[in-house]
């Protein structure tokens, strides 16, 4: 009686977690009422107050672009810098240290890197550029950099430690120098692993909300340059949610936002398994 | 080579920079009165009492929530169905739960409990959305525990006539209990954190007094200090770098608690651990590894040796 009881039980909660992927996307669906089409994704301007109101979002979108591949541009290479220096050059000790330090960076609140943007990075790009404003799309990506870095060199460092001692060993074999051992046999191998290390923190830099809310500017208009200040999908719903009413157009566009977000994301959810999957294998 | 190296100072050096200049500028803020009294005088006055309790209690309805369903998730995918369609279906849930971002999360935990189950943005929808958020970690980490647990153990169990749930009840939950327990500690501390959910499903810019209902919005720690350094003209620097070290010592203790939980659970099971030589092993030049040292360190020792 007990044991039927319980297997109920747990065959329920092992099924919630499904429910609750399937349930995310229904209720996004749902409150967003169709508001999810052409016009939407396309359209020109954004601007819940207008009279009429408009809701195109074109420009949130180049917002989340300039964000994303700026923060990319950043973190990818020095990412992955970082990655080979922990898994081939540093010292066990320095080694330690960074990947705890990493750790710790890993769990610190957005909330709290937004606030070190507002207090110390924007002020710095305004000088270092001569800008009217430090709020700024690469105000936004340098933080988004930062932010992605543990991502990126803790799961790149684990794909350059996976590559087979036997690869190594066969270049060096054959008189290869170290740097040539790393550059022409160990990164290509780790090429696959290394990708989707970068994919994985670049999907956890899309859905940041809180950094680019408070350091991007929010100005819903798609910039010409990286300097000039931008609006991205999920700081629209974040500033937004709260005075939008509940079945308005405001509040539906704004779910819509919500679906249009979760599809990137999971899109480079798989991407990011469809680049580890076939490495791990083999 | 030291270009490398100056890219893993460039990830590690800023983090420790900001650490310390949030906790130079917060700690002579820092008093009881700010951390017990109610904000008082627009955000000039009092303290940050409310935020600090508003959050607690959040992270409680998160652990109500996340545990159970969580931990129910983990023990079937791993003790009652773990090859079947069901078992595959809920890890690429996981998965993909795991890259959603947390504004969605607040869009849904707004449609369903506070527009759907009509409690509005208060304490318990923000909570819920919290709970819900943690899952994908909750069950990724109970899963591992589980999976942890050596096989000989439910094998004994099994063979001394107990069932499948007493089996998991007596013989195997005790053993994964530490590393579960590691897992929920640190979905707490990135519950504790989360902003852009709670903003808008359970979170008060300014209200003065403590939390009284969990039908009620509330103030929160990462919410007011979102509130403090971009919402109000004005508050003093040195209230919002001290909010700022509170929310940072809060989400460093649980994490602190988790990394020693999980060292203690590694000593613990070590002796149980036969030592497991691969054929990768073999390939390796024998080299004093000090115990403890990471795969990666080892390879770096070789890589030098060599050049």
């Amino acid at each position: 009686m007990r044991e039927t009881m319980a297997a109920a039980l747990v065959r329920l909660a092992g099924w919630c977690a499904t429910a609750l992927l399937l349930a995310i996307i229904l209720y996004l669906t749902r409150e967003s009422g169709g508001m999810l089409n052409r016009d939407l994704v396309l359209g020109p301007a954004w601007d819940p107050v207008a009279d009429p109101p408009r809701f195109g979002a074109l420009p949130l979108l180049a917002g989340t672009l300039w964000v994303t591949l700026g923060a990319a541009a950043l973190a990818g290479p020095v990412g992955v810098a970082a990655a080979l220096w922990l898994a081939e050059a540093a010292p066990p000790d320095a080694a330690a240290a960074v990947r705890g330090t990493l750790e710790l960076l890993a769990a610190m609140p957005s909330v709290i890197i937004g606030f070190v943007g507002l207090v110390a990075v924007a002020p710095w790009v305004q000088r270092t550029f001569a800008l009217p404003t430090g709020y700024t799309a690469l105000t936004g990506s340098l933080l988004l950099a930062w932010m992605a870095l543990p991502t990126i060199v803790t799961l790149g460092a684990d794909a350059l430690a996976a590559v087979p001692a036997r690869y190594r060993e066969a270049s060096a074999g054959l008189g290869a120098t170290p740097w040539e051992t790393l550059t022409r046999a160990v990164l290509p191998a780790a090429g696959p692993g290394l990708a989707a290390a970068c994919t994985l923190g670049l999907g956890r830099v899309v859905g940041e909300t809180m950094v680019v809310l408070m350091v991007t500017g929010n100005v819903p208009v798609a910039a010409a340059s990286p300097l000039q200040p931008v609006q991205t999908l999920t700081a629209t719903v974040a500033a937004e949610m709260g005075e939008a009413v509940q079945g308005s157009i405001h509040y539906r566009a704004l779910f819509a936002l919500g679906l249009l977000l979760l599809a990137v994301n999971l899109g480079l959810s798989w991407m990011a398994a469809g680049l580890a999957g076939p490495h791990r294998q083999g | 080579m030291a270009g490398l190296a100056l890219a893993g100072a460039a990830a590690t050096v800023p983090a420790v920079g900001a650490m310390g200049y949030i906790a130079w500028r917060g700690v002579p803020e820092l008093t009881r009165e700010f951390l017990t009294r109610a904000p008082a005088a627009g955000f000039a006055g009092g303290g940050i009492g409310p935020a600090i309790a508003g959050t607690c209690i959040l992270l409680l309805l998160t652990v109500a929530v996340a545990l159970p369903l969580g931990l129910g998730a983990a023990i079937y995918v791993r003790e009652y169905a773990p090859q079947g369609p069901g078992a595959r279906a809920i890890r690429l849930a996981v998965a993909a739960l795991a890259g959603v971002p947390s504004v969605v999360y607040g869009l849904f935990g707004l449609a369903l409990f506070g527009i759907g189950l009509q409690l509005g943005p208060s304490l318990l929808t923000g909570g819920l959305t919290l709970g819900l958020l943690v899952l994908p970690m909750v069950i990724a980490a109970a899963e591992a525990a589980l999976a942890a647990v050596p096989r000989s153990q439910r094998e004994a169990s099994l063979a001394l006539g107990a069932g499948r749930w007493q089996t998991v009840w007596h013989a195997v939950l005790p053993l994964a209990a530490p590393g579960i327990l590691t897992g929920v500690v640190l979905a707490v501390g990135r519950a504790a954190g989360e902003t852009a959910p709670v903003l808008f499903t359970a979170a008060a810019l300014y209200l003065p007094h403590w939390p009284r209902s969990l039908t009620e919005r509330a103030m929160t720690l990462p919410t007011h200090l979102y509130a403090v350094a971009t919402q109000v003209p004005g508050v003093p620097a040195g209230r919002q770098y001290a909010t700022a070290l509170v929310l940072l010592i809060l989400v460093f203790v649980l994490n602190l608690a988790a990394i020693i939980l999980r060292a203690r659970f590694r000593r613990w099971r070590q002796p149980r651990k036969k030592e497991v030589v691969s054929l990768h092993d073999v390939h390796r030049p024998a080299s004093p590894r000090p115990p403890g040292a990471s795969e990666s360190a080892s390879a770096g020792g070789r890589t030098r040796r060599r050049g």
